[in-house]
């Protein structure tokens, strides 16, 4: 009765988080979506816990809580520019959980192999579920939790590293070790080894080869992929979080795991793949780092930056009656979206049209650029995607591009040699006037030359987005 | 080096090559200025003010063009003014060497080095020093205020006490410089103005001053005014009997036509014809600021101001830029100060005439004993030619039809072989695999097609809160490692207890980060 009673509060968890990832369709229902998964993770919890197979229940409530409230605290503190770093922390937690899962379950399962028929009756919780198994579901259950300890393991140190580049306490440039992608091949071909090993063994000697191996792995992919790709490489540890908490659940022979597992990496994986058509490259390139080769010498940019001032802009925008702004990863470092949401506000007061263009792969984390404008209180019906307002440009008095560079960037379709050519990029030059805010001459994280910059309408507020807007600000009432 | 300017000789012309203020500036490049006495007279700069400024004031006309380097003049010089010239000195003046053979031969044959201001090419660096265009901007001004002077009426309607006033009617053919002043003017006057050009490209232009330009009915593609070098070019035959149908049918109801039609190096383009100066209402106005070469309309005098029989009244002035001279000195000498600096780069008083540069070798036309005109065209492009527009191939619908056919059929085929493939292997795994795997494998899958469906619907602005989201949810490998916490040694209780206060970490964080996050999502 009680099993029975837990797989039915399983599958009333499974239903609750597929409302709940659903329900992300609009900013509305979103808030409601958001109950639906946390009813659904107490009910999985609760139902674990009073069900077969769990023991020491006391202590279990008491580390929850004790984690819980350090997640509340995090919660409650962290910045929403820090938001990257905390996502790509939170995947290496999920990750570490997952190899000592893994782990637990080979040591379970060697201690239980040895023991005779009469003691293994006597065995309850997890235990006695492995002592039911006969020996090709045991080498099954060997490829699962091996499986499980590799993807945790490479999710682990890769979130880390992806946490150390994103909060800048790694360098976010793209470094590999000598060797490159080689040494990646070859502790993969190693992990495969000691799977077949493992499988024959059960020993303890390939399993910890392997998960060096994967630790590696997940370090040197991450480190060699660099900045902009960020996006691409948080939703990929979010997918392989989530396969890694799958291949768990099937080596524990838990369907809860399995269902949350897979829709945990199926979400990661579109995610992914989102951001890099939004890119216009393929998953692999990204992976592997660096911009593809270019087929033959960049075009020429012809003409000048021409810089202005803050009084120049002022005029300009109390001209206009539409403006665009094009946020970027500039305005999330200097902290700008509460002066950004200032000049909107302003701007609006007077009339004027303001919207936001939002590219997909702005900043640094998918939807990053949504939630600093939310944060500052922006209203989300004037945040438009890409392919909402790429048309509306020609009709519009003033974009204003805040720390953004590559994805507006005309080589993408004007030069069919640009390492970007084919992306799609927010077409902002169509615009009557451009206004550019950015700290120097310097070109963006690809190191591609923007002939935005170089256009006849295009005007360089140089300087740090927040003192600009600052001043941009004094100037408008 | 010593610059100086002499009095006009031509009869009539009151402009001089240089003012005080200008003269300063030239100062400042390190040169002596001279000025033959009385040469700013007509222009209102009294000899005094060139004192003033520190510019020589030299008696004779001989004494001057023998004491000084460089020579700026106005008007195209004349055969007496051309003796004077003498090896290593330098003429600085319009010249029209298209026309002037007999002058660039005399200027050759002294070994001077001259200049022509209107050779200066139409590229955005040289505009400082574009004098054609700075006297055509008087020319098109001045063209409005003779004209009004010759009119009878208001140009703004007005309705007074007195009775209703019509508003004046003015159409400027030809919408280069002066005709854009023309405009300009003219709608500030408060007329209502059209304009014509044979370059479409100018209409923006045009009705960027306030007129209302006038467009053909035609179809022929016009030649770009930018492979001209921003001029008109000459238009075919079956294009100005389109041009001169439009102008009959506007000729009765305009009051005040300006006409600034040329083609360069051509007699101008006769566009006004007896026809339409009959057909307008006596007191109409003509001005034609062609007459200097043949003039637009027929029946232009030059350099006068006739009234035909119906009442018409044809301005042929020539000297508009002269009859303001005082603004127009102004602008010419600061067109020919900027010449200056291009040609002392070093601003040490000597000059520098390099013939590698595309604005000075276009407008030298005597250079060394060579003659250098015409120039080799500028490397730099005017004006960027208009790119043609792709047109995408409008479809027809059988087209659409098969390409939709076909698309469907491609997305047939990858699903299919998808499926098929994927069916495949999950039953090539079937076969060997024990029933309980299979069982959880069904979940597997089922739950991967739950989660694709599901995650494309959600929003981009939201995808932040959905990794958040997924976060918090994929820590249901709690439940893993509450099931092992129970069973077995230290060692795994340890571990156990290790993941679950990290899941424990993340399912309240996630969460929490991700109701902080949608709480901030507000519509305006």
């Amino acid at each position: 009765m009680e099993f029975g009673f837990t797989t039915a509060a399983y599958v009333v968890a499974a239903v609750l988080f597929i409302l709940s990832l659903g329900g992300l369709s609009g900013q509305e229902s979103a808030k409601r979506a958001v109950w639906y998964g946390i009813v659904g993770m107490a009910l999985a919890v609760a139902a674990t816990l009073i069900g077969p197979g769990s023991g020491l229940w006391l202590l279990s409530i008491l580390l929850i809580a004790g984690g819980g409230s350090i997640g509340y605290y995090v919660a409650q503190k962290v910045q929403m520019t820090e938001m990257p770093q905390l996502v790509a922390a939170m995947h290496s937690l999920v990750g570490l959980a997952a190899v000592f899962v893994g782990v637990i379950a080979h040591i379970e399962l060697g201690r239980v192999l040895v023991m005779d028929d009469a003691e293994k009756k006597a065995l309850d919780g997890f235990a006695a579920l492995l002592a039911k198994k006969d020996a090709i579901e045991i080498g099954i259950l060997r490829v699962e939790l091996f499986l499980g300890v590799f993807i945790g393991a490479v999710t682990f140190t890769g979130s880390v590293v992806a946490y150390g580049k994103l909060a800048g306490k790694v360098s976010s440039a793209a470094t590999k070790l000598p060797g490159g992608h080689m040494l990646n091949a070859g502790a993969a071909v190693l992990s495969a080894i000691c799977l077949i090993w493992y499988c024959n063994t059960g020993g303890v000697l390939p399993l910890t080869l392997m998960t060096l191996a994967a630790l590696f792995i997940g370090y040197h992919l991450i480190m060699g992929i660099g900045g902009a790709d960020m996006p691409v490489v948080v939703s990929m540890l979010n997918s392989y979080s989530g396969w890694a908490a799958a291949a768990i659940g099937f080596s524990l022979g838990n369907d809860l795991l399995i269902v949350v597992g897979a829709l945990v990496g199926s979400s990661g994986a579109i995610l992914s793949y989102i951001m890099c058509k939004a890119m216009n490259r393929s998953f692999v390139s990204v992976i592997l780092g660096g911009f593809g080769g270019t087929t033959g010498p960049a075009m020429e940019v012809e003409g000048e930056q021409v810089a202005i001032d803050a009084d120049g802009v002022a005029t300009a925008l109390d001209e206009a009656d539409s403006v665009i702004i094009i946020p970027g990863y500039g305005m999330a470092v200097a902290q700008a979206q509460q002066n950004v949401a200032e000049l909107t506000r302003r701007l609006r007061a007077k009339g004027k049209e303001v919207r936001f263009a939002i590219h997909p792969v702005a900043g640094r984390l998918p939807g990053h650029m949504n939630v600093l404008l939310a944060e500052a209180k922006v209203p989300y019906d004037i945040v438009m995607e890409m392919d909402e307002i790429n048309d509306d440009f020609p009709e519009t008095d003033v974009a204003i591009v805040i720390g953004s560079n590559d994805i507006v960037n005309p080589a993408a379709q004007e030069d069919p040699n640009s390492p970007i050519a084919g992306m799609p990029v927010l077409e902002c030059w169509k615009a009557k006037q451009v206004f550019v805010s950015k700290r120097g001459q310097g070109t963006g994280y690809s190191g591609i030359e923007n002939p935005l910059f170089y256009k006849e309408n295009t005007r360089m507020f140089y300087g740090d987005a927040k003192a600009s807007l600052d001043t941009l600000l004094t100037l408008i009432s | 080096m010593k610059i100086g300017t002499p009095k006009e000789i031509f009869e009539g012309e009151a402009r001089v090559a240089m003012t005080p203020d200008s003269a300063k500036q030239l100062q400042k490049l390190g040169y002596e200025c001279a000025i033959e006495k009385g040469a700013g007279e007509a222009a209102g700069f009294s000899d005094a003010l060139y004192e003033e400024a520190g510019v020589e004031v030299i008696k004779t006309a001989a004494g001057l063009w023998k004491e000084v380097d460089i020579i700026a003049k106005v008007r195209q010089p004349e055969a007496v003014e051309l003796k004077r010239l003498t090896k290593d000195k330098t003429l600085i003046s319009f010249f029209n060497p298209a026309g002037n053979e007999e002058g660039m031969e005399a200027a050759k044959a002294k070994g001077a080095n001259v200049i022509a201001m209107e050779m200066v090419p139409r590229i955005s660096r040289a505009q400082k020093m574009d004098a054609l265009s700075s006297m055509a901007n008087i020319a098109g001004y001045r063209a409005v205020i003779e004209a009004g002077n010759n009119f009878g009426r208001f140009f703004t309607g007005q309705i007074t006490a007195a009775g209703k006033v019509p508003p004046a009617k003015i159409l400027v053919v030809g919408a280069g410089v002066a005709g854009l002043a023309a405009i300009g003017t003219a709608t500030s006057l408060g007329a209502i103005t059209y304009a014509f050009d044979v370059r479409p490209e100018v209409a923006e232009q045009v009705e960027s001053m306030g007129a209302e330009f006038v467009y053909l009915d035609f179809e022929e593609e016009q030649q770009d005014g930018a492979a001209t070098g921003g001029y008109a070019s000459v238009s075919s035959p079956e294009f100005r009997e389109a041009q001169l149908a439009k102008f009959r049918e506007l000729a009765p109801e305009v009051d005040i036509v300006i006409t600034t039609a040329l083609i360069p190096n051509r007699p101008a383009p006769k566009l006004w014809l007896e026809d339409m100066i009959a057909a307008m209402k006596p007191g109409s106005v003509i001005v034609d600021l062609a007459a200097e070469r043949g003039g637009n309309a027929e029946g232009t005098v030059m350099d006068e101001k006739i009234v035909t029989d119906n009442g018409v009244t044809i301005v042929g002035y020539t000297d508009f830029p002269s009859r303001m001279a005082s603004q127009a000195s102004t602008l010419y000498a600061t067109n020919i100060r900027h010449m200056m600096t291009d040609l002392t780069p070093e601003k040490d008083g000597q000059i520098n005439h390099d013939m590698e540069d595309d604005v000075i070798r276009g407008a030298t036309v005597t250079f060394e004993g060579d003659i250098t005109f015409p120039p080799p065209p500028p490397k730099v492009q005017a004006i960027a030619a208009q790119k043609p527009k792709e047109v995408a191939p409008e479809l027809t619908p059988e087209e659409k039809r098969a390409q939709e056919v076909a698309e469907f059929k491609a997305q047939t085929k990858q699903q299919v072989t998808l499926l098929a493939v994927g069916g495949a292997l999950i039953l090539g795994a079937g076969l060997f695999a024990p029933a309980s795997f299979m069982q959880h494998f069904i979940v597997f899958v089922l739950a991967v097609f739950v989660g694709f469906q599901v995650i494309w619907g959600v929003a981009h602005s939201l995808h932040t809160p959905l990794m958040a989201v997924t976060n918090a949810i994929s820590s249901i490998i709690i439940l893993g490692a509450l099931m092992q916490i129970g069973s077995g040694s230290a060692l795994v209780i340890i571990l156990a207890a290790l993941s679950v206060f990290m899941a424990g970490i993340n399912i309240f964080g996630g969460f929490l980060v991700t109701r902080r996050m949608l709480a901030m999502f507000q519509k305006s």
